[in-house]
């Protein structure tokens, strides 16, 4: 199943980086006579109320998304990974600040967040996976810290300490890879997430902006004509949830992996 | 028991504060002051009289004066008035609030209603057929885009069998039916919000008890209990089980800003006269005393369900008390 998953991310992701080769139109060009046509040869995923290739937005959508996804995910880890560490070996007074201020974070619904810091400053693309990443580092900070906090007073550490290894090489070279495996696992399921969130703001208007294409976008047009053109909300909502369950199920299989608590019975 | 509470509550009063201080300040560092949107859509408003409505806000005061006379009123759960209507914004949150807790609340119901037997059917009987088909659902809910959901009920369930209603949560003769009409005619505009808002929770909420219970029956004292000869049915139900679901509490309170956030989308696509609704439109309006009321009634909604979580683990698993 998780190889499944994994062919079809890089499918995607080949999509995405080609995707001026596989468009056959150009994702913004309009043609009013072509407007909201079914699915046909010319147009297999159909036309939109602009008479745009649905088919090449998506193509094209496909872009936001994955960056999105990928980035966001890059600032949720940098932030997760460096106050969890910082939290967990330092302790004390550090590790109550760090940790009051992470139950804070949580304390707020996270789109509600989102959705107020995207609607003050311009929806845009970089706005958005910014923000995405700032939001949701809380849970990452909290797993790291646990991990952290459990090798901490391990022999390999110790001796690092008494090498008088530098802070920097302790963190990275000695404690990072020591607590990696649920930091990737996350990551996994942190792009799906990343993503989800993405076309629920573009839904609403507030992610991506026109003529720039997502896959959120096109079903936030789609909603408007739900009567006429059924092709505008089905077909990106099932390349959403089909990516998505793909990152979930990858990030599934490495828990799977790497954690070895979790033995067959 | 009660020290715990005392402790617990103590201890959130900071993170009380925290939630005041994030509020504002998200507030504040916004681009944009809150006057600007009374003054910019009225070519009338002069620049003295633009100064003039900046003090009367008291937004000419330095940050920490400010913050000190806004918190002073969220004491007393005085938010100020719209910008929209000029009412008290709490006023308006909690006319809309009672929408939201009675989807929520119904909603963490039917996630416990379903997760709790899937998740121990999934573990009791592991790599079961039935276990790898529900595997695959549990992950198709947490994956899927809840609005898009919506939008395949709104076309499939509403428009095309024209079984439910999409939107709102009364109909327009609500006041003339009977009460049992009104109770029917309530539960049908929740059927569709209820299902969409119920997804992705129930998605997690069973996973985890999969897991936990898998964790609970590699345990000795299951190993005891079946030396002992009792019935497999006997040990899921009457050992396993109980210390299977005891992270359950936990979860519920964590679910609960999840479950807030998610009523922004959900009641934004439904029309449904909720907090979430309420706060998107205050956001896109900018209405400033709305949007702050929202964010700091929400977060402390959730820091109260984590309070009474803690609390009822603390009495359902002493082992906690003494840590």
């Amino acid at each position: 199943m998780a190889l499944w998953a994994l062919t079809l991310i890089l499918f995607i992701i080949v999509i995405a980086v080609f995707a001026p080769f596989i468009a056959k139109y150009d994702p913004a060009a309009q043609d009013l006579s072509q407007r909201l046509k079914a699915p046909s040869l010319t147009h297999i995923l159909g036309t939109d109320d602009l008479g745009r290739d649905v088919f090449s937005r998506m193509v094209y959508g496909a872009r936001v998304s994955i960056s999105v996804g990928f980035f966001a995910v890059s600032i949720t880890l940098f932030i997760g990974i460096i106050f969890g560490m910082v939290s967990g070996y330092f302790g004390g007074w550090v590790d109550s600040v760090i940790m009051r201020f992470t139950d804070i974070i949580l304390c707020f619904p996270t789109f509600f967040l989102i959705l107020i810091v995207i609607a003050f400053f311009e929806p845009s693309i970089i706005n958005v996976m910014v923000v995405i990443g700032i939001t949701s580092w809380p849970g990452l900070a909290r797993i790291v810290r646990a991990e952290v906090l459990s090798i901490r007073e391990r022999e390999f550490v110790l001796a690092s300490k008494m090498l008088a290894v530098s802070r920097l090489r302790m963190f990275f070279a000695h404690i990072l890879p020591n607590v990696i495996s649920p930091i990737i696992v996350y990551a996994a399921i942190g792009i799906g997430g990343a993503i989800l969130t993405e076309s629920g703001l573009s839904f609403l208007g507030l992610g991506v902006q026109p003529p720039m294409s997502s896959w959120g976008q096109i079903l936030m047009q789609g909603k408007d004509y739900i009567y006429v053109a059924w092709w505008l909300s089905l077909f990106p909502g099932l390349v959403i949830l089909i990516t998505v369950l793909s990152f979930n199920m990858i990030g599934e299989a490495l828990r799977d992996i790497l954690d070895p608590k979790d033995n067959k019975i | 028991m009660f020290n715990y509470l005392i402790k617990r509550l103590i201890y959130s009063i900071p993170i009380l504060i925290g939630i005041t201080v994030i509020t504002f300040s998200v507030m504040y560092f916004t681009p944009g002051k809150p006057t600007d949107m009374i003054a910019d859509f009225n070519i009338k408003v002069t620049s003295e009289a633009k100064e003039r409505l900046v003090a009367l806000y008291g937004l000419d005061k330095p940050v920490h004066v400010q913050y000190w006379n806004w918190l002073r009123r969220v004491v007393v759960l005085d938010f100020g008035s719209s910008f929209k209507d000029g009412r008290p914004a709490s006023q308006k949150i909690l006319e809309r609030l009672p929408a939201t807790v009675l989807l929520n609340v119904l909603s963490i119901l039917l996630m416990l209603i379903i997760a709790v037997p899937v998740g121990i059917y999934s573990a009791v009987r592991r790599y079961s057929l039935l276990d790898r088909i529900l595997t695959v659902i549990v992950f198709i809910c947490f994956s899927v885009p809840a609005f898009w959901v919506a939008l395949l009920l709104m076309i499939v369930v509403g428009l095309w069998l024209g079984w439910l209603p999409i939107s709102g949560l009364t109909s327009f003769n609500f006041e003339n039916l009977s009460l049992f009409g009104k109770v029917l005619d309530l539960a049908k505009h929740l059927i569709l919000p209820l299902i969409v808002s119920t997804l992705g929770s129930f998605a997690v909420l069973s996973r985890y008890i999969r897991s936990g219970m898998l964790d609970v029956l590699k345990q000795d004292y299951i190993k005891t209990a079946y030396a002992k000869g009792l019935s497999k049915k006997q040990v899921i139900f009457n050992h396993a089980l109980k210390n299977a679901l005891l992270p359950l509490i936990t979860i519920v309170g964590l679910s609960i800003p999840g479950l807030i956030g998610g009523s922004f989308i959900i009641e934004t696509i439904f029309s449904y006269p909720g907090m979430g609704r309420l706060g998107y439109d205050a956001i896109m309006a900018r209405d400033y005393p709305v949007i702050m009321g929202i964010g700091v009634i929400s977060a402390f909604l959730t820091l109260l369900g984590n309070i009474i979580a803690d609390v009822l683990y603390s009495t359902a698993d002493p082992r906690i008390r003494y840590k």
